[in-house]
């Protein structure tokens, strides 16, 4: 996101740099560069409206109708109801709702699961590659970032016949006594789970303080169920595929920090894990959070993992707004709820991402102030001495 | 909070505070260097154990696709975790053979082929004039650009069927590949890198009279190849394994590539039962392309990755 101004700042420079240069321009170049700067941009600009303004325009009319998918949703047989389908999904009581909760509420965990691990993760594994020392470190470098490269669907497939009941990783559990539980195939929310294993309640028969208060029409029970542990399973390897890409980010930041900084660090006598927070972390920082905010961007549009290995299940706890919306619009033919939950989901997305990027920029910006005013100051010192 | 000082200031003050905030103990101030040499070399140790548990984690999987698509089902079934099939069979590729499969792949070599030349043709091509020429509207044209690489893919799912359906183009070979022609990602890579050559270069051939499609494609865009190369791989990444947009532009069976016919063999596809094999032969037949250009382009792939994230 800074990259953006970064380059637009880079780009009118340029510009007015190659307006500058030619000496002896023949008449008519102008005309020519401005006719040839249309024709290699319209291309882009008409794919880019064909299937992106204009499927956005279309589907807000949609959000606004009772369109079931049959003829034009402009035609005058279909009903235009206002703001209904978003009062079904936001203020009505009913199973509508109800369901866009439960892929509010999943994906949420789902959200708060793997963004932390991911990131700890990609930061370990590029540590951990960065190391001087280590022989075959592009070996291992290929090996972390492979799944990255995969389709997600074959991943799906292997990881679906991983975590089988009786599948490799249960057997491997298996070995240290452990009995794992029938992954894609169960519902059990995992604080649900906790809480029974404390002994807190148990989950046949959940306390009713909790089950009996219903909030947006989900129970206050439902709502803290946790990442069912079949979402944990997709979680797991969503983790496991995506740690790779972002470790090729840390690992290019890391490879900038200048070893001065570090040597200095170690000749004040810092250890290693004080250096890593002190030192390795801060320089991280720019990093950090550009993989976090791609983090929160992508995880909340989670669909193909749901539509190859789980639909939605068990007991709709794999259900995420991407997907329910693709079922109520291909599946149920309600094109209005679909179309609205798609904008509900894109407005959550703009708003935590602008929350993200404000975040960002208040840090660039206070520093190039902080730089600005020294710079001023620099200057003032010079004239005095001068 | 944590930031240390400059050296000479280990006070006792700055010791406890580190010793509160990070819950490690500062070494002590002299004498620390057979320390430091200790654990140089446990640190070794314990990042070569790490590295061996992360590999197993992460090279196992793909180990266990390719021999478990060499497996009976009973095999796959009854040994799971196990690496040798016995017996070793071919059974699932040829099922595999024998079911969409063939079709599937063609139609996703089609797509993809369509899409990368496209894709970087395109992208180059608004690279070049976004980077080089000066032209009315320029700026706003890269506003727009960038305007829409902020919006998330998958809430387009519902609005680019409707636009498809409209235009009529529902479930043909265009509806596939159209949408996918360009992206604002390509065209930023490719501007960035117009923008690092030196306009000297084209200036001599403008002079000599070249037009400037002329001057694009045959002096600019052989100088960009590390850029194209980059931009070729990035493309045939995402067409390969793009799903979503496949599931909504089709539901013709002629028309399913292979994500979209695989997706479907874990839901039923094949029948009756389970049949590991045949899905893990699936699995390995879709990545084994994706490895290969991998094996062959590591160094680009490297770089794609972080052309999101370099300072420019």
């Amino acid at each position: 996101m800074s990259t953006a101004d970064t380059v637009a700042e880079r780009g009118t420079t340029a510009g007015t740099g190659s307006g500058r240069a030619p000496r002896r321009r023949r008449r008519g170049d102008g005309q020519r560069q401005s006719t040839a700067g249309w024709l290699f941009v319209t291309p882009t600009l008409v794919v880019l409206g064909l299937f992106l303004v204009i499927p956005i325009l279309m589907a807000i009319w949609v959000s606004f109708t009772d369109w079931t998918g049959r003829g034009s949703p402009f035609s005058s047989r279909v009903g235009f109801v206002g703001t209904e389908n978003y009062q079904a999904l936001l203020t009505e009581q009913g199973l509508s709702r109800q369901d866009f909760m439960i892929s509010l509420r999943n994906t949420f965990y789902y959200v708060v699961g793997v963004v932390p691990l991911q990131t700890v993760l990609a930061l370990g594994l590029a540590v951990i590659v960065n190391q001087r020392f280590l022989k075959g470190r592009t070996f291992f470098r290929t090996a972390f970032y492979f799944p990255s490269v995969v389709s997600s669907v074959a991943i799906s497939l292997v990881f679906l016949f991983l975590f089988t009941g009786t599948g490799a990783v249960n057997q491997f559990l298996g070995i240290f006594g452990i009995d794992g539980p029938t992954w894609f195939s169960d519902p059990r929310g995992l604080i649900h789970l906790a809480g029974q294993g404390l002994g807190l309640w148990s989950i046949d028969a959940p306390p009713g303080a909790l089950a009996d208060h219903q909030v947006m029409s989900l129970s206050l029970w439902d709502w803290f169920s946790g990442p069912s542990v079949a979402l944990s399973a997709i979680m797991l390897q969503v983790v496991w595929t995506t740690a790779g890409t972002f470790m090729l980010m840390f690992l290019a930041a890391l490879q900038d920090l200048p070893t001065e900084v570090e040597e200095a660090a170690l000749v004040d006598g810092a250890n290693r894990w004080q250096r890593f927070r002190a030192v390795t972390v801060p320089h991280l920082r720019p990093t950090i959070l550009l993989v976090v905010t791609l983090g929160v961007i992508g995880t909340w549009q989670v669909f193909d993992q749901m539509y190859v290995m789980t639909q939605g299940g068990p007991a709709k706890t794999t259900l995420t707004p991407a997907y329910l919306s693709y079922t109520a619009a291909f599946g149920q033919q309600q094109w209005g709820q679909g179309a609205a939950m798609a904008f509900l989901l894109f407005v959550l997305i703009f708003v935590l991402t602008t929350f993200q990027r404000f975040v960002l920029r208040d840090k660039d910006e206070a520093a190039a102030k902080k730089a600005r005013r020294a710079q001023q100051r620099a200057a003032k010192k010079k004239e005095a001495t001068a | 909070m944590s930031d240390l000082g400059p050296a000479d200031v280990v006070t006792p003050q700055v010791r406890a505070e580190a010793t509160a905030t990070m819950g490690t103990r500062l070494p002590p101030a002299a004498g620390g260097s057979s320390r430091v040499h200790r654990s140089g070399r446990g640190k070794k140790l314990a990042v070569y154990l790490a590295l061996v548990a992360f590999s197993v984690v992460y090279i196992y999987p793909f180990v266990v696709q390719v021999s478990t698509s060499l497996k009976t089902n009973g095999d796959a079934v009854a040994n799971p975790l196990g690496i040798v099939p016995d017996p070793l069979t071919t059974a699932a590729f040829q099922r595999l053979a024998e079911t969409d499969f063939p079709l599937w792949f063609t139609n996703s070599v089609i797509v993809t082929v369509c899409v990368t030349i496209g894709r970087v043709f395109f992208n180059s091509l608004a690279g070049y004039a976004l980077a080089r020429l000066k032209f009315r509207g320029r700026d706003a044209v890269f506003t727009a650009i960038l305007a829409v690489l902020a919006v998330p893919g998958i809430v387009l799912l519902i609005p680019k069927f409707l636009v498809l359906n409209y235009l009529g183009i529902y479930n043909t070979y265009p509806a596939l590949i159209v949408p996918l022609l360009v992206d604002a990602a390509g065209v930023f890579i490719m501007k960035q890198f117009f923008e690092s050559i030196p306009p000297s270069v084209e200036e001599a051939a403008r002079i000599d009279g070249a037009s400037t499609f002329r001057i694009f494609w045959s002096v600019v865009l052989p100088m960009a190849r590390p850029a194209v190369i980059t931009l070729t791989i990035l493309s045939f990444q995402g067409s390969w394994n793009e799903l979503a947009h496949f599931i909504i532009a089709t539901n013709d069976p002629n028309l399913f590539t292979l994500t979209r016919g695989v997706g479907q063999l874990t839901s039923g596809g094949l029948g009756s039962g389970n049949q590991y094999p045949i899905s893990m032969a699936a699995a390995l037949l879709m990545t084994i392309p994706s490895a290969i250009i991998f094996a062959v382009f590591q160094r680009y792939f490297t770089q794609g990755a972080n052309a999101g994230a370099e300072k420019g």
